[in-house]
């Protein structure tokens, strides 16, 4: 099966600091790959490379096989490449139908219709509570994000990217700074996604991981240490005497 | 699920638009001015303008969150169209209104090109300067601007009907008046559409907005030129009502007062701009009645009521009734 998404040699310097390094990467339809490393290992540079946020130095970004190196954010969004936040970028003085709607808007391309008042599409709306009710939050509608507890509001974060339609979805930490008592929330959302998106996660629990992901990158100073699956990492020596020997192991979280 | 009855948010979403009837309140007041107040209807025909001028403004600086310090290039280039068309022959008012708007939305949204690529002071700092650039030229043109002194002009009678008055302002009160009121329902109609909302999504996260796919330098050009084309039709009302033109409508005191009367309202309300500009015009007028022009206590106090509003009323006169509009509507607030 071919790749939905894949990097050629992709690499991004800031002056001497290699923050990419001639990175090699694939994700086919449906697939559930992790991408871990230590801080500062360049796992948000990467997904700001790949949905357009940063231009890269040298290599290519491909969706469908396309050259999107070029595109912009916006545009490779409209072709189905979207991302969720490691820190919450939401509407926080609108509720939470709003930012969903506005979302939904944008998606079927009615958000620049000019002389129509909101009121006169009700299907979007009635889209935009669809898409909360999918996902858990349309209890939540007519509060205004920031009242939300942190928990509900990253799983905000996922229902505007789910609003997307996306082919292929990047997670940047979606359960970052949510409490204990909250994460089973976003876990469960995001072990409910559709099989056929793609979906690509930066996570630093392993129990997550591990349960998660299919495939596994390991990034380490901007480069891919080691990629294969969940077993094929946890009995990596080199993994282990860069990264995962910080903490005991996979074993301790997968066992 | 999409034949469900809407949530109460979604019904709130889907009726935003709906007139209420206490909207039909500063039209009642204009029209009573009118009769009422037959000596002030000069003062009161350029509050309407200004009405207007500052609702285009409105649209920038409360919807798109585009601050902008120079929004009197567009003012200015709409009244010398205007102006200086009448000036050469062409003395039809409604077409000269038109070819103003369209000189400003044309300036508008080609400095867009270059303003809009920044944000925040930078932008301020950019939109100030085209609005100097515009005054100096504006002076050392002064053969075809008539600069400090001006030039008076005349138009024909509107609609070929009625003709401007000069001394009582009879049509030129109603000839501001319909401007306002179907400028202030096109405003209000964007605000409330679609693209008004991606315009307050821009506001408030513009990093978001990328991430949802919106082409947002595209959306803000947009607004601008229509802010634009908006703030042209009141330059070029602005001069018509009066018969003269200087180069005072290039003046940057132009663009920082429209800003001021906006923010002093409330930005980002439509109604703010109505307030704004009537509490500005009123304070103004009041404070040189009774204390005169000099010194200039009327610099004072109005730095004395900007640094109350901003301390005591962060969003604006108009924002001051929110807890108790919450209330009224069953909210909490």
């Amino acid at each position: 099966m071919t790749a939905v998404l894949e990097t050629r040699g992709l690499s991004k310097s800031f002056g001497a600091l290699e923050v990419a390094r001639s990175i090699d990467f694939a994700l086919k339809p449906g697939a559930r790959h992790a991408l871990i490393g230590p801080n500062g290992a360049g796992k948000t540079t990467l997904v700001n490379l790949l949905t357009g946020a940063l231009v890269p130095s040298t290599g290519s970004v491909l969706l469908d096989g396309d050259d999107i190196t070029i595109l912009a954010e916006n545009q490779r969004v409209k072709r189905g490449l979207v991302r969720t936040f490691q820190i919450n970028t939401l509407f926080m003085g609108l509720t939470v139908l709003q930012n969903v709607y506005l979302t939904v808007a944008e998606r079927l391309g009615v958000s620049t219709t000019l002389f129509r008042p909101v009121g006169s599409q009700p299907a979007v709306v009635a889209e935009a509570e669809r898409v909360l009710e999918t996902i858990q939050l349309h209890e939540d509608a007519g509060r205004i994000v920031n009242e939300l507890p942190y928990g509900r509001q990253r799983l905000l974060e996922i229902a505007i990217a789910l609003a997307l339609e996306p082919r292929v979805l990047l997670l940047d930490e979606p359960a970052a700074g949510v409490p204990n008592a909250e994460s089973h929330i976003i876990l469960d959302a995001i072990a409910a996604l559709p099989d056929d998106i793609a979906v690509m996660i930066i996570e630093h629990d392993m129990d997550v991981v591990f349960r998660f992901a299919e495939r596994i990158t390991v990034l380490v100073s901007g480069g891919i240490l080691a990629s294969g699956t969940p077993d094929e990492i946890a009995a990596s020596e080199e993994v282990r005497a860069v990264y995962l020997g910080y903490s005991n192991g996979p074993g301790t979280g997968d066992g | 699920m999409s034949d469900a009855t809407p949530s109460p948010a979604a019904t709130e979403l889907l009726r935003a638009h709906r007139f209420r009837l206490i909207e039909l309140l500063p039209w009642v007041v204009a029209i009573a001015v009118y009769f009422l107040f037959p000596g002030y209807r000069l003062m009161a025909t350029q509050i309407l303008v200004l009405i207007l001028f500052a609702l285009s403004l409105d649209l920038i600086v409360g919807y798109a969150g585009i601050v902008s310090l120079g929004h009197a290039a567009f003012f200015g280039t709409g009244a010398y169209a205007a102006a200086l068309l009448a000036n050469a022959g062409w003395q039809e008012p409604l077409t000269a209104v038109a070819v103003g708007a369209a000189a400003a939305g044309v300036l508008g949204y080609v400095s867009g090109w270059v303003v809009l690529r920044t944000k925040e002071l930078t932008l301020l700092m950019l939109t100030m300067a085209l609005g100097i650039m515009l005054y100096e030229l504006a002076k050392d043109m002064d053969e075809i601007t008539g600069g400090f002194d001006g030039i008076n002009f005349e138009n024909s009678p509107i609609l070929g009907l009625f003709a401007f008055d000069p001394l009582f302002f009879t049509s030129n009160y109603w000839y501001a008046f319909a401007f306002l009121l179907i400028g202030f329902l096109v405003v209000r109609l964007i605000v409330h559409a679609p693209f008004g909302q991606s315009l307050v999504g821009i506001r408030e996260n513009d990093r978001r907005m990328h991430a949802i796919g919106t082409p947002v330098r595209q959306r803000r050009r947009h607004v601008y030129t229509i802010a634009a084309t908006i703030a042209g039709i009141a330059g070029a009302i602005w001069v018509q009502v009066q018969g003269n033109i200087t180069i005072a409508v290039y003046e940057f005191e132009m663009s920082g007062n429209i800003l001021i009367m906006v923010i002093l309202g409330g930005a980002g309300r439509l109604y703010g701009a109505f307030i704004g500009v009537i509490v500005f015009a009123i304070l103004e007028n009041m404070t040189e009645t009774v204390l005169g022009t000099d010194p200039p206590y009327w610099e004072l106090l109005l730095g004395v009521a900007l640094v109350l509003t901003v301390l005591f009323a962060p969003k604006g006169l108009l924002g001051l009734f929110d807890p108790f509009v919450h209330r009224l509507r069953g909210k909490a607030p």
